[in-house]
């Protein structure tokens, strides 16, 4: 176990990634997943002022100022995270984007905007931490609580839920997973992972609300949860910097995708055969998840290749915020040019 | 009935034609054609919400003065359209002259204006047209008879169209072959002179032929716009797609493959200003284009844009609302919603063109206005102004240099810190009431913050603090007045004699109220006209408000939103303000002002 003090590739601590205390409740899933990103974004080794942290309305949306405190942040509005990180990773194509959303803020109000960035295919890691529950405004059903839980004062949900990965798939994102906050160490691998994926990255991460919707039977709750989680793979990440070779897995046992900046993610089957850049078989398999309520988890889809928002406009590697204003005028004698051509 | 005067570049033509059917090229060609002989000339495209079928109208006045506002009344009518024939003919001045295809039938015992009945089969089938173009060459045979009757100069006409189709003989010369057949039957078949004419001045000011979508886009692009994001919407589309026609050739950078401009369509106005805000926050001149609908979606950002004081240009092409209400019509209506926008206290600054050279103009000042003062800035066009054509000098290359406020980069930011003891974003450092700002990819430990719309004290850190609440939203506040001196002074036209009777007016309304402004001091009715081009208001408007004991305040909408706002600014004197506004979808007209104005005043004395 490494302590608290070990330094990164780049001599930073963990402290260097930290945010400031929580106010969310004790033993909420977002403390764990905002842990795991401290850890996942230490672990790799990128200065934390690469990263810059987006997100909605709602608990999930706060936890965005419980990590990385010398990143840049967005608190924005209800459901429209992505649209302000589509504008601001313009600006700088070398920085990480993280958004931090919630059941509600993605499936309920930003529904048409998390579809919309998956298929823009724009580099974020875009995190739905999804308890089914509206907590701060104290405990209403979200568009993903299954039919039939019941809820304090609402009654029983009568509708049938939105299934965020499924959802991702079919807007074409370019990598799709889906976690158990109750299971830090795959949270930590599928962030790293989602971080090195030059696109835009989908986390549907199953993180229990304690106040308002943790009764056993719940699928968003931590018993549910690790009595039903079904791993697709054991998954292990391995960053650049470190010389791996395919060839260190044994033969028929793994499945490695190479990542745009040359890291590996390698996945140990479990039970099944399991490709996870098939799509059609993604599709398959969240279909018989729910079937058989099966908590899938793991990397569930991913493209490395689908190029990106940024190729799409030939933007360039100096950050578009630093171009010189000289740059950004165009000179005289075309607008001479102009003015002649309206004449 | 007798021949009438001479009107010499001095008189309206109304094109009625059907939805879809291609007529545009040619009513261009017509109003392009009379701008290049340096005639002042202004066109009006009074068009449907639809593609094809309902009737459309393309309206052109010639006025040697320069008056540019739109007619009650034409002097010639070219008539296409059966469905409207009555309408047309009824908006005839008497003696005037009414063109129509000889397959339209009319009242033959019309006696207060000139028949002449254009054979538009018989003329095309003498020009051996290409097949599956005669629909649209059908059109040219009213240009080539219309040539004839009012002078207007072949050779620009031929200009123009190499113009419209980059020189491409192959497109040009059927088009020419139908104009000069339509031009000799009218040579041969019209004998009478009917009084309307061309006549080329000898002095020919240096005029460009340019709409205003396309000179905002333009401007903004020399004002260094390096991120839009848009959503489709009449009127406004035409902002986003010459930014795209343009980038290209002057955004473009051909060695490095690399562009500095980002136009993005989004999903929606929700996701453009979502994405303006973002890009606004990073560090990027940005910009998004819309009118009232998507101005409603985009409130709730602006209010966020305005408090967590993001810099960004909103345009909001107007057309009548409320709701979806006249797309393709003009008003002057969502000037009280600009104000007022979001929930809470706000103030936005607001700029008003009026014309494609102060479209031009405000497109670069605008992002210098927002980023300077870290807040957003509304542009306020209309579809009178955005898409139509419109004559004007040249327009002016940025007289100043690229402004970007008080973004600080690592170098900055220590010395700041080092000079200071630290750094905070919403800090007051100079006293101006505008802090300092970092954007992402400042790679200084400290440059970070954690930007929200909640309540939050100077280090950005989440607040619910009464005083801070309360101080900040006064810095604010005060950060908006402080732009007055950075934004376009009003215009003011004194009266020909000292008077006490002022007019007060802004946007493409300018057109007609110049007008009004002359006439009334021509006959003696002397007043000074004033008009509004920002909003905060700067000192002039209430000194001019102040010296005449009658404002004539004129605008396109229902409620006179203007007479409002400044009634609310200035309510001492209140009392003054006499509102002329009217909303119908058509763009004010000089003399329904001038009679509203001449009504007033005698129904005072």
């Amino acid at each position: 176990m490494v302590g608290q003090k070990f330094q990164n590739p780049i001599t930073l601590t963990r402290d260097d990634y930290k945010g400031r205390p929580s106010t969310l409740c004790k033993g909420c899933g977002h403390n764990s997943i905002s842990n795991m990103i401290i850890s996942a974004c230490h672990d790799l080794g990128i200065p934390p002022e690469k990263f810059v942290k987006f997100s909605g309305i709602g608990c999930s949306s706060k936890s965005a100022a419980y990590f990385l405190e010398r990143s840049f942040g967005f608190n924005g509005l209800h459901g429209r995270m992505p649209s302000v990180a589509e504008g601001a990773l313009f600006a700088d194509t070398s920085l990480k984007g993280i958004g931090i959303s919630g059941d509600g803020d993605t499936a309920n109000i930003g529904l048409s905007q998390f579809k919309h960035i998956a298929r823009r295919n724009v580099p974020l890691v875009y995190i739905v931490e999804n308890n089914g529950v509206y907590g701060l405004t104290k405990g209403q059903f979200s568009a993903t609580a299954e039919k039939g839980l019941k809820l304090k004062r609402q009654g029983e949900n009568s509708y049938l839920p939105v299934d965020i990965a499924m959802e991702a798939i079919a807007a074409n994102a370019s990598f799709v997973a889906r976690s158990f906050a109750g299971d830090p160490k795959q949270v930590k691998e599928l962030l790293k992972a989602a971080i090195s994926h030059e696109g835009t990255a989908i986390l549907d991460i199953i993180s229990p609300c304690v106040t308002f919707n943790n009764q056993d039977y719940s699928l968003h709750s931590y018993s549910w949860g690790k009595g039903h989680e079904s791993p697709l793979h054991e998954l292990s990440f391995i960053p650049p910097r470190d010389e791996i070779t395919v060839d260190d897995f044994e033969r028929g046992t793994t499945k490695e995708v190479t990542m745009h900046d040359g890291s590996v993610i390698v996945f140990k089957k479990l039970e099944r055969e399991y490709d996870p850049t098939n799509r059609t078989e993604a599709i398959r398999m969240l279909e018989e998840a729910i079937r058989r309520n099966w908590l899938i988890t793991g990397l569930l889809y991913v493209d490395p290749n689908t190029p990106n928002i940024y190729e799409m406009f030939s933007m360039g590697k100096e950050p578009l915020n630093r171009t010189p204003v000289e740059r950004l005028r165009p000179d005289k004698n075309s607008l001479r040019y102009i003015n002649d051509s309206f004449s | 009935m007798g021949i009438q005067m001479t009107k010499i570049n001095d008189f309206g033509i109304t094109i009625s034609t059907v939805n879809g059917s291609g007529s545009a090229t040619a009513n261009n060609t017509i109003h392009k054609a009379i701008a290049k002989m340096g005639i002042p000339v202004s066109g009006r495209n009074i068009f449907p919400s639809n593609i094809q079928g309902l009737p459309t109208w393309y309206s052109i006045r010639v006025n040697g003065k320069g008056f540019l506002g739109r007619l009650e009344k034409d002097d010639i009518a070219i008539c296409l359209n059966q469905a409207v024939i009555n309408e047309d003919i009824a908006r005839l001045n008497k003696g005037g002259l009414l063109i129509l295809d000889d397959r339209i039938k009319i009242d033959d015992s019309l006696d207060h204006v000139h028949v002449i009945k254009l054979p538009i089969d018989e003329i095309l089938e003498n020009c051996d047209v290409p097949k599956g173009l005669e629909v649209y060459l059908s059109n040219m045979v009213y240009v080539g008879a219309l040539a004839k009757i009012i002078s207007i100069n072949s050779k620009k006409i031929e200009e123009t169209l190499s113009q419209h189709f980059n020189n491409r003989k192959k497109a040009i010369e059927p088009n020419i072959n139908v104009i000069n057949a339509a031009y000799e039957w009218a040579q041969e078949n019209v004998k009478d002179d009917y009084g309307f004419e061309l006549r080329e001045p000898d002095k020919k000011s240096a005029q460009i032929v340019v709409d205003g979508n396309t000179a905002a886009a333009l401007g903004a692009l020399y004002g260094g716009l390096q991120h839009a994001a848009w959503y489709p919407i009449t009127p406004a589309t035409g902002i986003a797609e010459t930014l795209n026609e343009y980038i290209p050739s002057l955004r473009f950078d051909n060695e490095k493959h690399e562009t500095t401009c980002v136009v993005v369509q989004a999903e929606d106005e929700l996701a453009s200003i979502g994405m303006v805000v973002g890009a606004g926050w990073a560090g990027l001149r940005s910009m998004t284009a819309t009118s009232g609908p998507g101005l409603c979606l985009m409130t709730e950002f602006l209010g966020l844009a305005y408090f967590a004081e993001v810099p960004l240009v909103v345009w909001d092409v107007q057309r009548v609302g409320p709701s979806t209400g006249l797309p393709t019509r003009t008003s002057q209506g969502d000037l009280a919603f600009a104000y007022n926008l979001s929930h809470g206290d706000t103030d936005f600054i607001i700029m008003l063109p009026a014309n494609v050279k102060e479209c031009f103009e405000f497109g670069w000042k605008g992002l210098d206005v927002a980023e300077h003062f870290q807040t957003p800035v509304i542009i306020l066009s209309d579809l009178e102004l955005g898409m139509n054509f419109w004559i004007s000098e040249p327009f002016k290359y940025p007289d100043k240099e690229i402004d970007r406020g008080k973004i600080i980069w690592e170098k900055e930011l220590e010395e700041l810190i080092s000079d200071q003891g630290g750094w905070g974003r919403y800090i007051d450092v100079d006293g101006d009431s505008i802090p300092k700002r970092t954007v992402p990819g400042n790679l200084h430990p400290k440059a970070s913050y954690f930007t929200r719309g909640t309540g939050h004290d100077e280090f950005a850190h989440y607040s619910e603090d009464p005083d801070i609440w309360r101080e900040n939203l006064d810095r604010i506040k005060r950060k908006i007045e402080n732009s007055v001196s950075s934004l376009p002074k009003p215009v003011i036209r004194q009266g020909k004699q000292k008077n006490n009777i002022g007019i007060v007016s802004y946007g493409s309304t300018d057109m007609a109220v110049t007008e009004v402004h002359t006439l009334l001091n021509e006959k003696g009715i002397f007043c000074d006209y004033l008009r509004i081009r920002a909003i905060p208001f700067s000192q002039e408007v209430e000194s001019f408000l102040s010296s005449h004991q009658e404002n004539f305040i004129i605008e396109c909408n229902r409620d006179g939103q203007m007479k409002d706002i400044l009634s609310m600014r200035y309510p001492k004197i209140a009392h003054r303000h006499i509102p002329i506004c009217k909303i119908d979808g058509l763009s004010l007209s000089a003399s329904w002002i001038y009679d509203h104005i001449i009504d007033h005043l005698k129904d005072k004395n």
